[in-house]
């Protein structure tokens, strides 16, 4: 499992990937901070819930190489003929995408470093907002692995998970006029509204099981794809 | 070490092994040997649980594949059709991540490591990228790759295939070297890489076993001595009169010429009758000295053409 996410995080920090993602990320960060800090209201937590919709668009770029490239440069067998489950190993290229965002979540602390040395505080509220934002990314990376996992070509990978992403952004907009059970779905798949409830300074319990339940679930879904495909082609 | 029972594989509606039975003992090396697209490669994923089987079981070293993968994973180094490299990645890189995987413990690794590196001939080449790599080293790394974790068993899927003759030559002289303490099954639809390395032969033919047994066996029996190949000095006419007149003689015809006054034959005897002596005296009488005799040596491409023949006619009788 180790093995798989240490090899993955080492290949994304060697191309350029990587640090163009991040970088990327952080210009978009820097550009919602500064009406904040020329305004001298310095309140973070707005501006992560502002940022969040970008990573529809970052995480697939992230996570579209993570099982395609191996399935199509003949790698899947190295990895399926290893005496490691193939759980381990979905977990483990998990972790890799997931540790390339959170990477992302430490080089945005320089925010709030900032908004502490002009005399702001951090507030709890702050706190409860990264754990949504953080809870956020790890369920966006396992519906990017998940997507991966569907196709050998990474730009339809890409796109699987940004159409994903999307759903799941704006299901809420449109639970209300579908109505009934199907509403009743989108308002569950939608993200947004829960992820509202962080950067609003509320964390509950419900919110924390639910983005922990989605991301396993992708997993697992992941892990019975690729079954599902050992069973059905060679 | 390795046994196969009745092992069935479908893609869709595609019968691509259609119920193979094997055995292989630990130490040997056997030959899977058959034309493209006869199923070796889905038999080898199989035996390496990259692929699940429709039905039928294969057993490594006691283990079930398919109710015990991980134990039999440990026991197999696999060499794919097509190395599974990481072009990203240099070769001592991509061979400590093989480590990882195979779960070789981190004090043992480094010495593994340059041993098998060194066995392969790619030391010097360890700190290239893989993506820079010719062919023949590729397939190098193909195989340093199987053999990490130092695996009883070696599956290799045609290990030298895209390679030059100097680099072929090579790699079977590793082969031959790993096997002296492992057992190993080694596809091919070369002929005589089979003959060369190989203790067993099973040929397999549009999903089925057509034949089984060692290399020089096949060969016997096809070909025993009753076809010989000869060359006289002397009279044509009187050589072929003085053979014809021996008992026992299915045909004898005249092949070429090779020098003035000394021509080759080709003969067949009745009964596969060895007649090499008496046809040595008999020539001697008649001062027609024999520069050379010998039985025309069947290959192991006739074996396989005959078989695969035979088995594409029962087949075709049986629709």
């Amino acid at each position: 499992m180790f093995a798989v996410a240490r090899k993955e995080i080492a290949g994304y920090f060697k191309s350029p990937i990587a640090y163009v993602l991040i970088g990327v990320y952080v210009l978009i960060i820097s550009i919602f901070f500064h009406p904040a800090l020329i305004s001298g209201y310095g309140d973070f937590v707005e501006v992560l819930g502002d940022v969040g919709i970008f990573l529809i668009f970052i995480i697939p770029i992230l996570t579209m190489r993570i099982l395609a490239e191996d399935k199509k440069n003949g790698t899947e067998v190295l990895l399926l003929t290893s005496p490691t489950s193939l759980g381990k190993i979905v977990i483990g290229k998990f972790l890799a995408t997931f540790t390339v965002f959170m990477v992302i979540v430490v080089v945005s602390f320089i925010y709030p470093v900032i908004i502490v040395i002009y005399e702001g505080a951090i507030t709890t509220q702050l706190v409860g907002a990264y754990i949504g934002f953080i809870l956020l990314g790890a369920s966006f990376c396992a519906v990017g692995v998940f997507a991966s996992s569907l196709t050998e070509n990474q730009i339809i990978a890409a796109i699987i998970s940004l159409i994903i992403l999307f759903t799941m952004w704006i299901a809420d907009q449109y639970a209300a006029t579908v109505g009934g059970i199907m509403g009743t779905i989108m308002e569950w798949i939608s993200v947004l509204t829960r992820y509202n409830t962080f950067t609003e300074g509320l964390l509950t319990l419900e919110n924390v099981v639910y983005f922990l339940t989605f991301t396993a679930t992708m997993l697992y879904l992941t892990v019975r794809v690729i079954e599902r495909r050992r069973w059905i082609q060679g | 070490m390795i046994e196969i029972k009745n092992l069935v594989k479908h893609y869709g509606q595609v019968v691509a092994v259609d119920d193979i039975s094997f055995k292989v003992k630990e130490g040997e090396i056997v030959g899977f040997l058959g034309p493209n697209g006869a199923g070796k490669s889905t038999t080898m994923n199989i035996i390496t649980g990259y692929l699940p089987s429709t039905s039928g079981t294969v057993e490594v070293d006691g283990y079930d594949i398919s109710l015990h993968p991980e134990e039999v994973k440990k026991k197999i180094g696999y060499l794919p059709e097509q190395p599974p490299l990481y072009n990203d990645m240099t070769v001592t890189e991509y061979l400590n991540f093989v480590s990882d995987l195979k779960k070789v413990p981190r004090d043992k690794r480094k010495g593994q490591l340059s041993d098998i590196m060194e066995l392969v001939g790619l030391t010097d080449h360890r700190k290239r990228l893989i993506d820079n790599l010719s062919k023949g080293y590729r397939q190098r790394v193909g195989l340093a790759q199987s053999l990490v974790g130092n695996p009883k068993v070696l599956i290799l899927d045609e290990p030298t295939v895209g390679l030059d003759p100097k680099q072929i030559v090579e790699i079977r002289r590793v082969i031959k070297a790993l096997a002296s303490d492992r057992t190993i099954i080694l596809s091919t639809h070369i002929l005589p890489e089979v003959s060369m390395i190989c203790e067993r032969v099973v040929i397999i033919n549009k999903g089925k076993i057509a034949a089984e047994d060692t290399p020089d066996r096949l060969s016997q029996n096809l070909g025993k001595m009753s076809k010989l190949n000869l060359t006289v000095k002397g009279d044509k006419e009187s050589v072929l009169k003085t053979i014809g007149n021996m008992n026992n003689i299915k045909y004898v015809a005249m092949a070429s010429k090779s020098e003035d006054g000394v021509f080759k034959y080709v003969l067949e005897t009745k009964d596969n009758s060895d007649i090499r002596e008496e046809l040595f005296y008999r020539m001697a009488e008649c001062k027609m000295p024999i520069l050379e005799l010998k039985p025309s040596a069947v290959t192991l491409e006739d074996i396989f053409i005959s078989v695969v023949n035979k088995t594409g006619i029962t087949e075709k009788e049986e629709e």
